[in-house]
């Protein structure tokens, strides 16, 4: 439950609905309302603040629909809504407005988002007195842990935000053996897996993926008979917004899923490898590529440009090495044509390496 | 049914439904009626191989069929007849073709594999048309115990009767075989003992074990075969008898024997380059020969490997052999002498002779042999020389091209060619070769059953000597038409001295340089990297690897004049770098004469002179547009003059790029990287590889490469993720360029344009201002940066197009004003297709917002190395047919992307995705055909399309049998006497084994 608000539900008579209501400590008021006329937002919203005495504060109300989501009451509509679903109780959240925005359904109201807010639930901060976390906008988000409700609990979605072109995903993938239950048994496939993670990178810094975790997705497209540079590639393309679903090597720290909650975090290696069949129908109805393309960059585009246009980033000057030794993997495709600059150099240091213009078949 | 709707991309069927939300719930593949017309419309074929093959190693002839057949390394055996007429097949066995022969009078041949296997092939008519195929296989097996060599087969006989095949081996026995069952016939083995008893006591003592060098069946009588073996003894045995009729003994190394066709005669060669005639009679026995001559003595030769003596009307004998020249001098070159009538020539050719045959009267009742041509097949080349024109000229093949006669550096191709502009290049060509025979292409088995070529088509390959070769490819055989040289422009070290090709009269050994095949470059700055033809006014831009490019317009007569200089700074003010490649090339000062053709005018050099990667010419506009590594620039090939260049370097670029820490430490990483790619390929291609030969290896062998493989795959080969940043290098490396009259600036008016991608995901735009014709020399051409893109993805722009307000790319140059096309829609919205390695994506016009896209690599991690506009029409409906992509990506699949809607349509794997060469080298036709490399020398053709299809289609009937005279002089009544003979010859062939 999300930390920092408190709530409360109790019961009343069957026909009318109780109103569990969370000021700002932890102050809970139950009443009813006809749920055949529940009548209009603004009287309700009144109704609210009155009881509680907040009459002078911005306040948002919130609800938590039958599947436990909370989402917002802020018009008749939705009022309406709110009511007729209560079963037999309607929980109602109250938040000073200004919290509320940082929370999952004040923001945008987008649905992708308040998913994912509602999926990282317990690892959202706590609040805690002596402590003090700015608000969520002087962060970014470095990764998330998504689709947890879909997936079978022995594979992990993450989802990597890079921030700007400049820094490197800092991982390694590599070619291997996994081991799938087949009807005939076991069987040995070919599968891509983590190989190193670039200390300081960002993979590394989410401390979600880790070395020897088999990658079977990438951004929603199974890998699964592509080879070790398609999948690379993928990667690199979608590094906007890459989405990687793994088997983690180590299955000590999934994500436990509610009901079965207790006693099944250790789950031993080879149950996980017994329970591989893979969900990839719900996982592409939830990745399907455009999705993934609202989160693009948009181009840039410039009109009229008579001026050379400045370079987006000059390198800092000791940036070069860095820039350099970060060479994206497809290097690998671009070494195969020649490239003809190479026998461009500057001529102020004395002991540069002097090459000759190779010819260049494109 | 489709409606027809011709040239029409944006057909109700093309798309399935508005992009947008909706998309994503259509799977492709959900919908019949696209479906069923994708099945019209796209089927994939590789058709042909044109060219020379790679790695010849065996040939054979057929007098009967009139049919060559050439054996390659890699254990293809191809057939070739009559132009038109090809037949290929693949031996199981990944094993070299050592031997091929024809069995006499059939459509059968027989091939010898290096692994001693042999081979029965036979041409089968089904359906109309002939299939090669592989009939039986089979290998020799000795008695128990006996040493391997006993059952190695060195030469292999077809008897006359057609049953029965001779084998020779290593151990000197000759084994006999039942066709076509392969059936060893055990009492019918010569073995070496059974011939030395024959042999005279003085004959026998130092004869034993030696090896079959040679079998020949009698001319005249099919019961008596001469075995030569190795050491010089030469045996005529009979048959029917079991019994040596008459021995000859020489005293060198044998190395081939030739029967005289009336059979009194017989020719050995030698090791020590002599060879040695022996006369045959039943009655008395020559120690002696009759006449021993060393052609090419006194001072010691090499061998002679083959001979043949043939007798003419005239009365004088050809004498024709290979090798035999003067060691210490000569030892290197690889020669066939022709002598006849006093005359001797030492043809020299530029690459090992592989086989040579003679072609001759192929009736064998005949009472000369009458030879008309000599068919030499060397390691690049075939060569056949006219050998009844005085001087012995060469006649110029109809097929079998050596493509890479000079490395094969670019290629272009341009469909559709007008008829005018072909006539012109083939008579600018015929100009060229009017060094070859007028004989007409003696190899002329079979019948081509293709239809004619719909229309005509143009393959331009530019090479690493500076020349440009125009091939005629519309139909099955890839011709020469012509050949234009860039050489002439430039001063090169070598000046070619007339004096070095005329030989002196009394030079010995009397050598002519024949052939083509000539891979030595005296420049590599000469080379062609980049050729634009403009099909409708004969306008040419060739560029190459010095940063030169030429602009060439096709003239019929024979001109001399300067051509125009004008150097492009493509640095413009950037300070600080100083080239450090290759020079630029020199040009020639003053006039040059130039042969009628393709005749250059301008000369417009980069600065600094590096390779160019991206050309286009604008023949309306009688604009060039060309780019580097360092920019792009425009050039007014009217007036002669400059309009813009543009630098495309970044700056940070150049820093990482030129910093020496930096330097060493990204030439450390490639090195690394390459050989993690080497080690890779290795692996793959020997597990590609079928599991070699059953048994017969040896073990250790096979398990030292085993373990190796394992060690290999336990060295990881990682990947590392990293997004593409925009200090990458080479990003302003111009990509392509291309010319659009488009709404660049405002949706009311259109303008021409040139745009311009790079590697780093940028698009440049220019709007060009045109003067019109009447003013076009007085005012000059103006251009504007209007737009510059910068893809996010920052991927290599690797294709760049505009589609009009029908979404119908744009059409040529002048296409629209000879009629050709419907002129373009002015009205509706342009739409501007980048496409990228790894993104196609539709942007709309003049204001650039992005539409569409398709982002290949991010869905399937494949890249795309090529993509063109094509046409496909519909095989059911005559005038259906819609314009789409076709895309040739990293891994060599070819896709089909629909315009504009950008649906995959349909894949196929082409290329093996290690041959780097092969993808490098793909082109694509306007109709949805293409070709790529398979070797050095060999293109091979596909089709995405069903209605454009050139594969061979052919007839070969054993039973016909053509004239047997020279072509050239096919008269009537001879001809008729020719097929008189020939029944008579099968009779004869029906006959014997009756007697």
């Amino acid at each position: 439950m999300i930390p920092g608000y408190c709530q409360e539900a109790a019961k009343a008579p069957a026909s009318h609905i109780k109103k569990p209501e969370a000021q700002f400590g932890a102050e809970f008021r139950r009443f009813s309302l006809d749920r055949q006329k529940p009548g209009k937002f603004e009287d309700f919203y009144n109704l609210v603040v009155h009881t509680h005495h907040i009459s002078n504060t911005d306040v948002t109300i919130g609800y938590a629909d039958v599947h436990g989501d909370l989402l917002p009451i802020n018009n008749d509509d939705n009022f309406c809504k709110a009511v007729s679903s209560a079963n037999p109780l309607l929980r109602v959240f109250i938040q000073k407005r200004e919290e509320a925005e940082h929370c999952s359904f004040g923001a945008g109201g987008s649905l992708s988002r308040r998913r994912k807010a509602l999926a990282l639930r317990e690892d959202g901060p706590r609040r805690r007195a002596h402590l003090h976390i700015g608000l969520p906008h002087d962060f970014r988000p470095v990764s998330s842990i998504i689709d947890v409700d879909i997936l079978p609990e022995t594979h992990r979605r993450v989802r990597l935000y890079r921030h700007g072109c400049q820094k490197p995903l800092g991982f390694y993938i590599r070619d291997g053996t996994s081991v799938r239950v087949a009807p005939q048994g076991l069987e040995k496939v070919p599968g891509i897996f983590i190989s190193r993670m670039v200390p300081g990178g960002l993979a590394e810094s989410t401390g979600l993926l880790a070395v020897d975790d088999e990658v079977l997705e990438v951004n929603g497209i199974e890998v699964a008979g592509k080879t070790l540079d398609q999948v690379t590639d993928m990667m690199i393309a979608n590094s906007h917004n890459l989405i990687v679903t793994v088997k983690p090597a180590n299955q000590r720290n999934n994500v436990v899923r509610g009901s079965r909650a207790s006693g099944s975090s250790g789950r031993s290696s080879d149950s996980a490898a017994s329970r591989h069949s893979l969900p990839a129908a719900p996982a592409l109805l939830h990745l399907q590529p455009d999705d993934a393309d609202s989160d693009d960059e948009p181009d840039v585009v410039l009109e009229g440009v008579l001026e050379p246009r400045p370079a987006p980033r000059p390198p800092p000057p000791g940036s070069q090495a860095r820039v350099n030794g970060a060479g994206p993997a497809h290097r690998l495709l671009s070494s195969l044509r020649a490239d003809p600059r190479h026998s461009l150099a500057l001529p102020l240091p004395p002991g540069a390496v002097e090459e000759h213009g190779p010819a260049v078949t494109l | 049914m489709p409606a027809p709707c011709q040239q029409t991309g944006a057909s109700p069927f093309a798309g399935g439904c508005t992009p947008g939300t909706m998309r994503r719930f259509l799977r492709p593949g959900h919908d019949p009626a696209r479906e069923r017309l994708k099945r019209d419309l796209f089927q994939f074929n590789k058709t042909v191989e044109h060219g020379f093959p790679h790695q010849p190693s065996a040939l054979g002839y057929s007098p009967s069929l009139r049919i060559l057949a050439i054996g390659t390394r890699s254990g293809a055996v191809k057939l070739y007849g009559a132009p038109g007429v090809e037949f290929m097949g693949l031996h199981r066995e990944n094993n070299a073709v050592v031997q091929i022969y024809f069995l006499p009078g059939q459509c059968q041949l027989v091939t010898l594999l290096d692994d001693n296997s042999l081979h029965l092939w036979s041409l089968k008519v089904r359906g109309g048309v002939s299939e090669l195929q592989e009939d039986e296989s089979f290998t020799l097996r000795g008695p128990p115990g006996a040493a391997p060599s006993a059952t190695q087969i060195t030469v292999v006989l077809p008897h006359s009767s057609r049953e029965l095949l001779y084998l020779g081996t290593e151990s000197g026995t000759v084994f006999a075989v039942q066709l076509p069952a392969f059936r060893t016939l055990g009492d019918r083995t010569i073995g070496s003992d059974a011939v030395l008893q024959g042999l005279p006591e003085d004959a026998r003592h130092r004869r034993v074990f030696e090896m079959v060098e040679a079998l020949q069946e009698h001319p005249r009588d099919p019961n008596q075969v001469l075995i030569g073996y190795s050491r010089g003894l030469i045996v005529v045995w009979d048959l029917r008898g079991s019994c040596v009729l008459g021995h000859f003994l020489s005293s060198q190394q044998l190395e081939n024997v030739c029967w005289r066709r009336d059979g009194h005669l017989i020719v050995s060669c030698h090791s020590d380059g002599s060879y040695c005639q022996w006369p045959v009679s039943s009655d008395t026995q020559h120690s002696e020969p009759l006449r021993n001559c060393v052609p090419y003595g006194p001072f010691p030769c090499k061998a002679i490997t083959k001979i043949f003596w043939l007798i003419t009307k005239q009365g004088l004998p050809f004498t024709i052999f290979q090798g035999g020249m003067p060691r210490a001098s000569y030892g290197d070159r690889h020669c066939i002498s022709v002598v006849h009538d006093g005359q001797q020539t030492a043809f020299d050719f530029t690459s090992r002779v592989i086989d040579f045959t003679v072609l001759g009267e192929a009736d064998p009742a005949s009472a000369f042999d009458d030879p008309y041509a000599l068919v030499v097949l060397a390691e690049e080349e075939l060569v056949v020389i006219d050998l009844k024109a005085a001087g012995w000229p060469a006649v110029q093949p109809p097929y079998l091209a050596s493509l890479h006669c000079s490395a094969i550096t670019c290629s272009h191709h341009v469909s559709n060619i007008p008829l005018k502009l072909w006539e012109r290049i083939v008579a600018a060509g015929r100009q060229q070769h009017t060094h070859f025979s007028t004989m007409e292409w003696p190899i002329d088995g079979g019948t081509s059953l293709a239809p004619a070529p719909p229309q005509r088509d143009l393959l331009l390959t530019g090479h690493e000597d500076g020349t440009v070769r125009f091939w005629d490819a519309s139909g099955v055989c890839l011709r020469l038409l012509y050949k234009l040289s860039t050489v002439r422009v430039f001063l090169t070290d070598t000046e070619p001295s007339e004096n070095l090709n005329a030989q002196g009269e009394d030079e010995w050994p009397p050598l002519r340089k024949v052939g083509s095949f000539d891979p030595y470059s005296d420049d590599p700055r000469l080379g062609i990297q980049k050729i634009f033809l403009c099909k409708y006014s004969g306008y040419l831009a060739v560029a190459g690897t010095a940063g030169q490019v030429l602009v060439l317009e096709l003239n019929d007569e024979e001109a001399e004049h300067a051509v125009e200089q004008v150097e492009a700074d493509l640095l413009q003010d950037q300070e600080g770098y100083r080239w450090k490649g290759h020079e630029r090339l020199c040009a020639r000062p003053g006039p040059v004469r130039f042969e009628p053709g393709f005749q250059p005018f301008v000369l417009v050099q980069c600065q600094p002179p590096a390779v160019v990667t991206s050309l286009a010419l604008h023949s309306e506009w009688r604009l060039v547009a060309f780019g580097t590594s360092h920019g792009f620039g425009l050039f007014d090939h009217q007036q002669r003059r400059q309009v813009f260049v543009k630098c495309t370097l970044h700056p940070s670029d150049q820093l990482a790029l030129e910093g020496p820490l930096s330097r060493v430490k990204s030439l450390k990483k490639s090195l690394r990287q390459s050989f993690r790619r080497i080690r890779r390929s290795r692996v793959s291609s020997r597990k590609r590889r079928p599991a070699g030969p059953p048994g017969e290896v040896p073990e250790g062998g096979a398990r030292a490469e085993r373990t190796g493989t394992q060690n290999m795959e336990l060295a990881p080969v990682q990947r590392k993720i990293e997004a593409r940043s925009a200090e990458d290098s080479f990003t302003g490396f111009v990509r392509t360029l291309y010319f659009a009259d488009t709404y660049l600036r405002d949706s009311s008016r259109h303008c021409p344009s040139l745009w311009a991608g790079t590697n780093g995901g940028t698009v440049y735009a220019f709007a060009l201002r045109v003067p019109p014709t009447e003013r076009r020399m007085d005012e000059p051409v103006r251009a504007e940066q209007a737009k510059e893109i910068q893809l996010m993805h920052r991927a290599p722009v690797v294709g760049i197009l505009v589609l009009d307000g029908h979404s119908v790319p744009l059409p040529e140059p002048l296409e629209v004003a000879h009629d050709l096309s419907k002129s373009p829609d002015m009205q509706g919205s342009h739409q501007l297709l980048v496409v990228s390695e790894e993104q196609f994506k539709v942007f709309t016009l003049p204001k650039v917002s992005a539409k569409l896209k398709l982002k290949l690599t991010a869905l399937e991690g494949s890249r795309v190395r090529r993509v063109s506009v094509a046409h496909f029409g519909s095989c059911r409906a005559e005038d259906y047919g819609e314009h789409h992509l076709t895309v040739l990506t990293n891994l060599g699949d070819v896709q089909v992307v629909s315009l504009p809607l950008l649906k995959p349509q349909v894949r196929y794997s082409c290329i093996r995705r290690e041959d780097v060469s092969g993808i490098a080298s793909c082109v694509f036709t306007k109709y949805g055909q293409g070709f790529y490399l398979i070797s050095p020398s060999e293109f091979e053709r596909f089709s995405l399309s069903t209605k454009w299809l050139v594969e061979p289609r052919c007839l070969v009937d054993s039973a016909e049998t053509k004239s047997h005279s020279c072509p050239r002089n096919g008269s009537g009544p001879e001809k008729v006497s020719g097929q008189a003979r020939s029944v008579k010859g099968q009779v004869a062939f029906a006959l014997a084994p009756l007697l």
